[in-house]
């Protein structure tokens, strides 16, 4: 199945940002915005909502600290009692450091993981590039266009009197 | 930019002193209770005031307080100018608008030298107990009769701990700390008024410079100032824990007086990212005192060695188990407490929360000196009432009274520097 998309080609960062604003304001989806280099600011331009996943390192990092906890005081003070340096059983002491070790291995993995997750990345996964120099110097506004919904001279208005030096159209199979 | 200028109301350099007031009076009632029931004392236990073992109480315990307080507040004055420093060796944009507050708190420092000098010379017998001749005579003074007193650990170490070696390194802290404090002054003052970047490379060499200093003096005045108060216990990790408190400390006061100052109307160009700023510092270095706590702890407490372990037994059972609470409130406090609350990214870019988590912190860290000090000076007798309580006031007005005073003395915002237009626009 093929999309079709009308790209606006931006060449400086301020104009995109305000272009942005616009294209928002009269009303048009934008489908994504690409550019060289982060840009300051350009998520609440485009209304992107803060992402979840610090809450997903949390409870990854609360599942690794009680993880951690649970199998060092089940091993080391029921399953096979030891006594090392003449410490108690459960010396927590020195469950600290592979208390903390865990907690961030898990919070960094569970982060990664769910990360792949939700944006369905894997190796079989085809990355559309919609304009080349998205990677070198232009800014790249893709605008989604729905067949017999989209006015599509009033689009390339819309973008060309907010900056854009090019407006392109493309199909990409998605 | 346009110039911000400081006013201190006159009614609130009163509060100051008022502040100071309260202090001497508690300061003043506190000596005179600890002096009556101190000679009660002494009737109960005359053996040990004929030996000379309760006399003189509460001198030692205000000693103990100005030192305290005075190591404190150095310290958080002294971080001020190592974090000029480090902003301008990073060559960091952020900062800027809020660069002159910690710029300000050096203004602490003579005075801090002047009471260090004064509590050491009056009180340096109380305080340290390596001063007392006697640990150091092998023989008594015919020169054949051992001298039951001689200690032979402290004299070993008579080379670095001696009055006028420590005298002289006080001394120079001092001189090097104030110098180095007046040149990156100047020269932010300067740059004020004549513009120009030769000010900002120079700042540059001059914090370069003063890191070197810092690097060393932080380290080595942590070890005569409050490591050798334990004369006999060593840690290799001293000088990074007195300077991880102190770090967390004046980063506090720094985010602290921000929010104040913004509260108040100030500082209208500092926005949620630089408090953002701010609270990361806080919550980082909290995270990062609590590891050397635990670093310096754990091996400690593993290899169980009498003469390292001392120092923790006098802290948690010994004494009476008189320190245990203040030694787990001080983990709570500083880190249980900023870890939890400021880990969302909201809090800490809430004025409120950032608020409530640095007075906590400086509450903590003050704990957390008087853990290091107090109970190897007055052991069970060592208590948090009118004496502690009135000299923290009396410092925290002096305090408060030089670093707004230096606040009024140049714009908030430095309005020549080169970097000031990207900490306008900061984003995080």
């Amino acid at each position: 199945m093929t999309k079709k998309f009308v790209l606006g080609i931006y060449d400086d960062e301020d104009v995109l940002l305000q272009a942005i604003e616009n294209v928002r304001a009269a009303g048009t989806n934008i489908y994504e915005v690409f550019s060289p280099y982060p840009i300051h600011g350009i998520d609440d331009v485009l209304g992107i909502k803060r992402s979840r996943l610090p809450i997903v390192a949390f409870f990854c990092g609360l599942f690794g600290t009680s993880f951690a906890l649970w199998m060092q005081i089940w091993m080391l003070g029921f399953d096979w009692p030891m006594i090392i340096g003449g410490k108690p059983h459960i010396a927590l002491p020195a469950f600290i450091p592979v208390t903390f070790e865990l907690t961030v291995l898990c919070a960094a993995f569970g982060m990664v993981i769910t990360f792949f997750i939700v944006t369905k990345l894997k190796p079989s996964f085809k990355v559309n590039v919609f304009d080349k120099r998205s990677t070198d110097d232009k800014f790249v506004m893709a605008i989604e266009v729905k067949e017999g919904v989209t006015d599509m001279p009033a689009l390339n208005d819309l973008l060309r009197s907010n900056g854009a030096i090019e407006v392109n159209e493309k199909e990409v199979i998605k | 930019m346009t110039e911000e200028r400081l006013i201190i109301s006159r009614k609130t350099n009163n509060k100051f002193f008022l502040m100071i007031a309260i202090g001497v009076v508690l300061l003043i009632a506190g000596i005179i209770i600890a002096a009556m029931s101190g000679g009660h004392h002494a009737e109960g236990h005359g053996e040990a005031a004929a030996a000379g073992h309760e006399a003189a109480h509460w001198s030692k315990r205000l000693y103990m307080n100005l030192w305290l307080n005075n190591v404190y507040f150095t310290g958080i004055a002294l971080v001020g100018v190592f974090f000029v420093a480090v902003q301008y060796v990073a060559y960091a944009g952020w900062s800027v608008l809020i660069k002159r507050i910690p710029e300000a708190m050096g203004y602490y420092l003579p005075i801090g030298g002047a009471v260090m000098l004064v509590t050491f010379l009056l009180g340096g017998h109380d305080i340290f107990h390596w001063t007392h001749d006697y640990l150091y005579n092998q023989f008594l003074e015919d020169g054949v009769t051992p001298n039951p007193q001689y200690d032979p650990i402290i004299a070993g170490k008579a080379p670095y701990l001696n009055f006028w070696f420590f005298l002289i390194r006080m001394i120079a802290y001092f001189v090097l700390w104030i110098l180095f404090f007046n040149w990156l002054r100047r020269n932010s003052i300067g740059e004020d008024l004549h513009g120009g970047t030769n000010y900002y490379h120079k700042s540059i060499r001059i914090s370069a410079m003063f890191l070197v200093v810092f690097g060393v003096t932080s380290s080595t005045s942590a070890w005569d100032w409050v490591l050798s108060i334990d004369t006999h216990w060593f840690s290799t990790m001293f000088g990074w824990y007195v300077f991880a408190s102190w770090w967390v400390s004046g980063l506090s006061v720094i985010a602290l007086t921000v929010i104040i100052l913004k509260q108040n109307g100030y500082l209208k160009l500092v926005n949620a990212n630089h408090i953002h700023d701010l609270g990361k510092f806080v919550f980082a270095f909290s995270i990062f005192w609590t590891y050397i706590w635990f670093s310096q702890f754990m091996l400690i407490w593993y290899a169980n060695i009498p003469e390292e372990s001392i120092y923790f037994i006098e802290r948690l059972g010994g004494n009476g188990g008189h320190f245990k609470w203040i030694f787990f409130t001080n983990l709570l406090i500083n880190f249980a407490f900023p870890f939890l609350v400021l880990m969302t990214r909201d809090a800490k870019r809430q004025m409120i929360m950032l608020k409530i988590v640095t007075i906590a912190i400086l509450i903590g860290h003050w704990l957390d000196f008087y853990l290091m000090m107090m109970p190897g000076t007055m052991r069970t007798d060592a208590g948090i009432g009118f004496i502690e309580i009135g000299t923290t006031l009396i410092f925290l007005g002096i305090f408060l009274i030089t670093f707004t005073k230096g606040l009024t003395k140049a714009s908030l915002v430095p309005v020549n520097h080169p970097f000031l237009e990207e900490s306008v626009h900061h984003h995080v």
